[in-house]
C-alpha cells in the first residue's frame, strides 16, 4: 500500500505515481534545507522534497515533529530560502522571489490565531488589507468606500460567524475562533493560487475546529484553490481533502489517494507511516495523536 | 502668574506639536522607539536657519523637512537593510548628526536677526504695519494654521490604504507581509515621515525664536514623547485622527506644566529637561500604576469574600458541635 515515493535519488518529477494531466499550481523538486550547515548543531530539514499539486487539489500533510513540513511551508511562502532546488508557483519560477512578492497569489494561516491578523485595526480594515494584496503598491483612495464595505460586509457574512455585525471593532477583541476565520477569508479572499494551513485549527478548541475545518472544506471547494494544509490529527488528514502525504525526516515518504485512501483508516494511515518511514516511528517522539 | 503664561504655552506648544505628532507616527503607528529625533530636530534647524539667512525663508521650511526626511531614511534603512536595533540605528544617526549639523550651521549659533523670516512677508502683507495686527498673532495664526492643515492631511492619510498598509505594518509585520506590503519600505517611509515633521518644527522654532543653535536638538525624544503620553493619558486609545489631535493637545498640556512650574519659581531654567524626563516617567508608569491599583482593590475584595467564607465555615462547626441538628447534606441522605 505504500508508494515508491522514498528513494532519495529518484528522479523529479515523477513523484510518486501520481501524474496530473492539467499543468501543476505548485511544483517543488528536489528541494533541500540544511540548518546551522557545518556546526554540530546541523539539521536537514527538507532532503529532497518533490511534490506537485494540481489546480484545486487538496493535499494534507502529515508527520513527526521535525519532519520539515513548516520548514517545507517556509520555502514555499518565502520566508526561507533553500539550498537547493525548485519551486515553480502557477507555472513561474518563484524560488527566491520574496516573501511579500510571493504573497499575491499565495496565502498562509499560521497556527496561532494572532498571526493572521493585526489586533489594533477592524475586522472591515483586516480584510481591505487582504483584498488590496493583489494589487501592486497602495493607492491612494480612502480604505473604507462604501462599495467595498458592502463587499467585505457581505464577504463576512458568508463566514457565519455574524461577524458582518462587528465590522468596526478591533479584531484583538474577538475569539480565537473568529479570529481564524476572519484570516481564512483574509487568506481566500483575493483568490489566491496556492493556500497553505499550517495546523490552523490547532490552537482551538473542538468546537471551533470542526468549524474552522468545515469552513476550509467550503471555501476550497467554492475557490477551487490548491490547498496543502499540516495537521497533527490523522483522521483530519483522512477525512479533509482528496490527498495526503505523510513527511518524515525532510523527505515525503508516502502519498495516498483516490480509492486506496478512501478505504484508509486511521490504523492503516499509522500502518503505511511504520512501513515507510522505517522503525525510527515506532518510538515516542512521535506525536501524532490517533 | 497671569494669562501670559497660558499664552505663552499654547503658543509654544502648537510650535512644538508638529513634534509630537512626529513622534506619534514613528513610536505609535509603526511601534518604534526611534532616537534619530534629537538629531533632525537639530538638521530641520540648521537647514532653515541658513537658507532664511541666504534670504530663502520659506525655502528653508521645506528644505527642513527634507532634511528630516532624509535623516528618518538613514535611519530606516540602518534597521531594515544594516538589520541593527532600531534603538541603536537612531542612536547612531542622532550622533552622526550632530557633526553635519555643526558643518551646516558654520557656528554654534547663528541669529536670524537681521533675516526676513517667513512671518515677515505675510505680517507686511496683512497690513501689520498700520498697528491693527501684532507681529505674535501673525506667528501664531501662521502655527496653528500650518499645523491643522499637516494633522488634517496625516489623519485623511492614514484612512486610505495605503496609509492603512502602514498601520497594519505596526501591529503585526508577518501579517502585513502576508498581505504582500514591503514592511521594509513602510518603515523607511514611515521613519522618514516622522522625521520630517520633526525636521519642519525645528526648521519652523529658528525662525520663530530668530536664532538656531546646536544644542536645541538635545531631548527632543523626551518632548515628543512627554507629549504624546500626555496626550494619550487625557484622551485614550482611539482612531489615528483622534491619536494625532490629542498629540498636538499633549504638546500644549506640557508646555503648560513646564511653564506653570517656571511661573510659580519652583524650578530655573536649567531643571527643564529634568522636569520633562519625570513628566515622561511619571506618565509612562501610570498604566501600570492604574493596573496594580485594580488588582490590588480586587485582591482585597476576593480575600474579603474568602473570609466570609472561611467565617461562615467556623460558624457552622460551632454551630454544628452547640447543636447536633442533621445539616441538610445529612437529611438529604436519610431520604
Amino acid at each position: 500500500m505504500a508508494t515508491q515515493a522514498n528513494e532519495p535519488q529518484m528522479q523529479a518529477p515523477t513523484q510518486g505515481a501520481r501524474v496530473s494531466r492539467q499543468a501543476p499550481m505548485l511544483e517543488v523538486r528536489a528541494l533541500e534545507k540544511t540548518f546551522n550547515p557545518g556546526t554540530p548543531t546541523a539539521h536537514k530539514a527538507l532532503a529532497g522534497v518533490d511534490l506537485q499539486l494540481a489546480p484545486g487539489e487538496f493535499a494534507c500533510i502529515v508527520g513527526s515533529n521535525g519532519a520539515g513540513k513548516s520548514t517545507l511551508f517556509n520555502a514555499i511562502a518565502g520566508a526561507v530560502f533553500p539550498d537547493a532546488g525548485l519551486i515553480k508557483l502557477g507555472g513561474r519560477n518563484v524560488t527566491f522571489d520574496p516573501d511579500y512578492q510571493r504573497s499575491r497569489t499565495l496565502s498562509r494561516v499560521f497556527q496561532d490565531p494572532l498571526m493572521g491578523t493585526a489586533p489594533h485595526l477592524t475586522v472591515a480594515e483586516n480584510v481591505s488589507l487582504a483584498l488590496g494584496r493583489s494589487t501592486r503598491g497602495a493607492s491612494l483612495r480612502r480604505a473604507m468606500r462604501k462599495e467595498k464595505r458592502d463587499l467585505i460586509a457581505s464577504r463576512l457574512e458568508t463566514l457565519g460567524f455574524g461577524l458582518e455585525d462587528r465590522m468596526d471593532v478591533p479584531v484583538g477583541t474577538l475569539s480565537g475562533g473568529q479570529r481564524q476565520a476572519v484570516t481564512l477569508l483574509m487568506a481566500t479572499i483575493g483568490n489566491p493560487e496556492l493556500l497553505l494551513l499550517d495546523e490552523h485549527t490547532a490552537a482551538l478548541d473542538p468546537a471551533a475546529t470542526e468549524r474552522i475545518l468545515e469552513l476550509t472544506d467550503r471555501i476550497v471547494a467554492e475557490q477551487n484553490v490548491a490547498t496543502l494544509m499540516i495537521t497533527h490529527d490523522l483522521k483530519d488528514a483522512l477525512a479533509h481533502g482528496d490527498r495526503t502525504l505523510v513527511m518524515h525526516d525532510g523527505r515525503i515518504v508516502a502519498d495516498v489517494w483516490g480509492p486506496e485512501r478512501d478505504a484508509m483508516d486511521v490504523d492503516g494511515l499509522l500502518e503505511l507511516f511504520r512501513t515507510s518511514a522505517g522503525s525510527e516511528l515506532a518510538d515516542d517522539k512521535v506525536l501524532l495523536k490517533a | 502668574m497671569t494669562f501670559s503664561v497660558f499664552y505663552d504655552a499654547l503658543m509654544l506648544g502648537f510650535e512644538y506639536s508638529l513634534l509630537a505628532v512626529g513622534v506619534y507616527i514613528t513610536f505609535r503607528i509603526l511601534d518604534m522607539a526611534d532616537l534619530t529625533v534629537d538629531g533632525s530636530f537639530g538638521f530641520g534647524m540648521a537647514c532653515s536657519a541658513v537658507a532664511a539667512v541666504a534670504g530663502h525663508p520659506y525655502l528653508g521650511l521645506v528644505l527642513g523637512a527634507v532634511a528630516g526626511a532624509a535623516a528618518g531614511c538613514v535611519s530606516g534603512l540602518l534597521i531594515t537593510k544594516a538589520r541593527i536595533n532600531p534603538l541603536l540605528a537612531g542612536i547612531i544617526t542622532m550622533t552622526g548628526l550632530y557633526s553635519v549639523n555643526i558643518y551646516v550651521l558654520g557656528a554654534p549659533n547663528v541669529s536670524l536677526l537681521n533675516a526676513t523670516r517667513v512671518f515677515d512677508p505675510l505680517y507686511t502683507a496683512l497690513g501689520g504695519a498700520d498697528g491693527s495686527l501684532t507681529l505674535d498673532g501673525v506667528k501664531m495664526a501662521f502655527v496653528v494654521v500650518l499645523v491643522c492643515v499637516v494633522v488634517a492631511l496625516l489623519s485623511a492619510y492614514f484612512k486610505t490604504e495605503a496609509g492603512l498598509a502602514v498601520r497594519a505594518v505596526g501591529d503585526n509585520e508577518a501579517m502585513s507581509r502576508a498581505s504582500s506590503i514591503n514592511t521594509n519600505l513602510v518603515k523607511v517611509g514611515g521613519l522618514a515621515l516622522g522625521n520630517a515633521l520633526v525636521g519642519l518644527t525645528g526648521a519652523l522654532l529658528a525662525q520663530y525664536q530668530g536664532f538656531a543653535d546646536l544644542a536645541s536638538g538635545t531631548g527632543m525624544v523626551m518632548v515628543g514623547l512627554a507629549s504624546v503620553i500626555i496626550g494619550e493619558v487625557f484622551g485614550g486609545h482611539r482612531s489615528v485622527t483622534w491619536g494625532l489631535s490629542c498629540a498636538v493637545a499633549g504638546s500644549v498640556v506640557y508646555r503648560l506644566i513646564i511653564q506653570l512650574a517656571l511661573a510659580v519659581n519652583l524650578l530655573d531654567s536649567n531643571a527643564l529637561k529634568l522636569v520633562s524626563a519625570v513628566i515622561v516617567a511619571v506618565f509612562m508608569a501610570l498604566p501600570a500604576v492604574r493596573s496594580a491599583m485594580a488588582s490590588g482593590a480586587s485582591k482585597r475584595a476576593a480575600k474579603n469574600a474568602m473570609e466570609r467564607l472561611l467565617a461562615a465555615d467556623a460558624q457552622a462547626l460551632t454551630g454544628n458541635a452547640a447543636d447536633p441538628a442533621p445539616s441538610s447534606a445529612d437529611s438529604r441522605k436519610g431520604e
